[in-house]
């Protein structure tokens, strides 16, 4: 059937600039250049790997992604190659295996990842890799999430054939403030050395001694404390590098992950929450090509304490007497009494100050809000840092993009706020999720002068002492909610563990405030989840219309252009073009 | 066929008015009386009592000696012939439980330890005793021969907190076992 007039595979393929592969018996098409390992895991086979990374240059050296490998057969002069009816050449298999990572697919290329030639060969470079192992999986952290345990489980043997003494290297070692070492149970896929160099820059790490001897070690004089050092904890597939804050914790079975934002800056790193029960026990970064890669700031990972801390609001607080302490109260006569409290206050006296650190969600319903009060003075408190030309923004508020979409401010009207509090033209208060006594540079006793002062709050703070009223909100990890990066990047975030104790989601908190300050025509008024007041702001402002909850995505999705970009994504990006 | 048919038996008219099984019944508790009155009942001979009655009169007297070895008690912590902790608080026990009964909170081993190597160690340990089904599936989980069901069968808590056996206590019960673990020791 193969006739001239039909176009074979091969220049089909090619026109699209791809090439025909075979893995495992089934042809499918792969852009030019693809490394082997990355095509047969994108279609579902999967290739063991311990050194290859995708963000990080080939090493190469792990040799456990052998795979068979096969090409049409080399032509005699002269001779013209013959297809069969499907129009490919007949695979010539290559006596020895070879590894996937280090190689790109090539047309009319056979791969085989169940033969027995490269299930051998893996078993056999496994057993070496145990040869010097120290089987201490009780005891190490990274049990459960471990490559060399789960290739072990496909592809070890029971029994141990190396009977000589182990060698012994350093284990426990401190090489860094948040990083410890465990030489005996590295596999030397030299991914952290790697990792150092390439995307952080600083050559700290290296392999030293040969031969069996042969370990990771830090260079003289030098530590692992850069602000990224966790990362390496992080792409260790073994548990080598374990970290010390997650160090003994919990186990990692135990732990539920779920896939939110990083809210301690601008560019919303894309993470996973580590929880059990209702306790976060570890941040980890999730892969977003567009945000953050791979990777993520230790300072960002590491803070999460807030979440669980003593300070916790948890349960409602009014003070009855100007003098008198603040004593828990029930939510709804409160938020009734906070109510007739702000209605009576006159809107000229009145101002708002809101967070970027609420979802826009939140600052919808806080619009209304102000809106409802008649209220003019109204804007969040913008925190401005240096970005550190990797992954942390300059703009250390998570969502002042859509505090500047949603309210219309970036924090330059504050100081007017802060004026009118000093000379008292400004009376009454609403603050949400912020502590003003600090950040903002209001005294507490001036807070206190207030003639009334509402606070919505997770933590106890100077600001939350001095109100009349809080409201307990939740953190970051309690809610659901969007928010928009620095590039203009809408984002999720999710829930991992309910609200604790009476603390409420900030939005059903907003909600409660507008329902019982009036009556509002507005749906978000009586919208029972956040995603039913995104799909209201979609057909209101503009660069959300067709967003939903949905389509939104794990990912996020860009909705519009601010000209920032991330220093980190663009040089990858750059290495990539 | 949906349904098995049973045959009955045919009971004759001896059977029906049942005086003989009663009779037969009446010699048999006649017998316990008497040999009781004489002190030489059962008891006296399989549970080694006072002869009187034939029950076995728990809690003074006990069934213990004749446990069998497999029996399963209360789960136990146990230590070391050279008194180290055996627990590595790897938390497969807590994890296969299927009763949820046990709780553990990893920590580290002292610096000084004779066996720094072992790295970790449970900084607590609580089985919950009302939850505990006995199943000895934390037992056969260990990798560290750390937990043992003792044939201790009398828990009596009068609340819930008492039910609730901490670290010490579990290593008290399980005291110390025999053979020694060599994985932890500098050698290895």
């Amino acid at each position: 059937m193969s006739t001239e007039q039909q176009i074979l595979p091969k220049d089909a393929a090619a026109a699209e600039g791809k090439v025909n592969v075979q893995i495992n018996g089934t042809w499918y098409r792969f852009p030019k250049g693809t490394r082997i390992a990355d095509a047969c895991n994108s279609v579902g086979v999967h290739v063991p790997c311990f050194c290859y990374h995708p963000k990080l240059s080939v090493a190469g050296s792990c040799r456990m992604c052998l795979v068979e490998q096969g090409m049409p057969p080399r032509l005699a002069p002269g001779a013209t190659p013959t297809y069969n009816e499907d129009g490919y050449q007949t695979i010539q298999w290559m006596p020895r295996a070879i590894v996937a990572c280090a190689n790109t697919v090539a047309e009319n290329m056979g791969i085989r990842t169940d033969g027995t030639v490269c299930t051998e060969a893996r078993r056999a470079v496994l057993e070496f890799l145990l040869t010097n192992h120290p089987l201490d999986c009780p005891i190490c952290d990274q049990a459960g999430e471990c490559k060399l345990q789960e290739y072990t489980a496909d592809y070890g043997q029971l029994t141990h054939r190396f009977t000589e003494s182990k060698i012994k290297k350093g284990k426990n070692l401190s090489i860094g403030p948040r990083v410890n070492l465990d030489q005996e149970r590295c596999v030397l896929c030299r991914r952290c050395v790697r990792f150092m160099k390439e995307i952080v820059g600083e050559e700290v790490l290296g392999v030293v001694g040969r031969g069996g001897h042969n370990a990771i070690a830090c260079y003289p004089g030098k530590t692992l404390d850069s602000n990224y050092s966790m990362n390496v904890v992080d792409i260790c597939p073994v548990g080598a590098m374990t970290s010390k804050d997650f160090r003994f914790k919990m186990r990692v079975w135990f732990l539920k992950s779920t896939p939110t934002i990083d809210v301690n800056c601008g560019t919303g790193t894309n993470i996973n929450i580590w929880t059990r029960e209702q306790q976060v026990y570890r941040i980890t970064p999730r892969q977003n090509d567009e945000v953050n890669s791979c990777w993520m700031p230790d300072s960002h990972r590491l803070n999460y304490g807030y979440v669980n801390a003593p300070e916790r609001l948890l349960t409602p607080l009014i003070r009855t007497d100007e003098q008198a302490e603040q004593r828990p109260a029930a939510w709804e006569p409160l938020l009734r009494a906070v109510a007739e409290q702000l209605r009576r206050c006159k809107s000229s006296e009145l101002a708002i100050i809101a967070s970027a650190r609420l979802t826009n969600e939140e600052l919808y319903l806080t619009k209304h809000l102000a809106d409802l009060l008649n209220v003019k003075s109204l804007d969040i408190v913008p925190r401005r840092g240096e970005s550190d030309g990797m992954l942390i923004s300059a703009d250390r508020n998570p969502n002042t993009t859509g505090a500047r979409l949603i309210l219309g401010k970036d924090g330059s009207t504050l100081p007017d706020i802060v004026r009118g509090i000093k000379i008292g033209k400004i009376r009454s208060l609403i603050v949400l999720g912020e502590d003003v006594t600090a950040e903002v540079g209001i005294p507490a006793d001036q807070l206190r002068k207030l003639h009334y002062m509402l606070v919505v709050a997770h933590s106890e703070n100077p600001t939350t002492q001095a109100a009349d009223a809080v409201l307990p909100g939740v953190t970051f990890a309690e809610k659901y909610g969007t928010m928009i990066n620095v590039t203009g990047r809408i984002q999720r975030l999710n829930r991992a563990i309910d609200p604790l104790g009476k603390s409420r989601a900030d939005w059903d908190i907003l909600r409660a405030l507008l329902q019982e300050c009036g009556d509002v025509p507005l749906k978000a008024a009586r919208a029972t989840s956040p995603m039913e007041i995104l799909e209201e702001m979609a057909e209101q402002f503009e660069p959300l219309s067709g967003i939903t909850w949905a389509n939104i995505g794990n990912s996020g999705r860009q909705i519009m252009e601010t000209g920032i970009t991330i220093p980190l994504i663009e040089r990858e990006h750059a290495k990539r073009a | 066929m949906s349904y098995i048919p049973i045959k009955r038996p045919k009971f004759s008219l001896l059977d029906r008015i049942y005086v003989v099984e009663l009779a037969k019944g009446l010699v048999i508790t006649l017998r316990h009386l008497v040999l009781s009155l004489l002190g030489r009942s059962r008891s006296k001979k399989d549970f080694n009592g006072a002869g009187i009655g034939a029950c076995m009169p728990f809690p003074e007297q006990r069934w213990d000696s004749r446990l069998p070895s497999y029996y399963r008690g209360a789960p136990t912590l146990v230590r070391g012939e050279d008194g180290r902790e055996r627990c590595v608080s790897c938390q497969l026990c807590e994890f296969i439980c299927p009763a949820r009964a046990i709780r553990v909170v990893p920590g580290s081993v002292a610096p000084n330890s004779p066996t720094p190597k072992q790295e970790k160690a449970p900084a607590e340990f609580e089985i919950d005793m009302l939850r505990c089904i006995y199943c000895g599936m934390c037992q056969e989980v260990c990798p560290e021969q750390a937990i043992f069901l003792s044939k201790e069968y009398l828990i009596t808590p009068t609340d819930r907190k008492q039910a609730l056996r901490h670290k010490e206590e579990l290593y008290q019960l399980g005291g110390i076992k025999k053979g020694l673990i060599n994985k932890w020791n500098q050698y290895k």
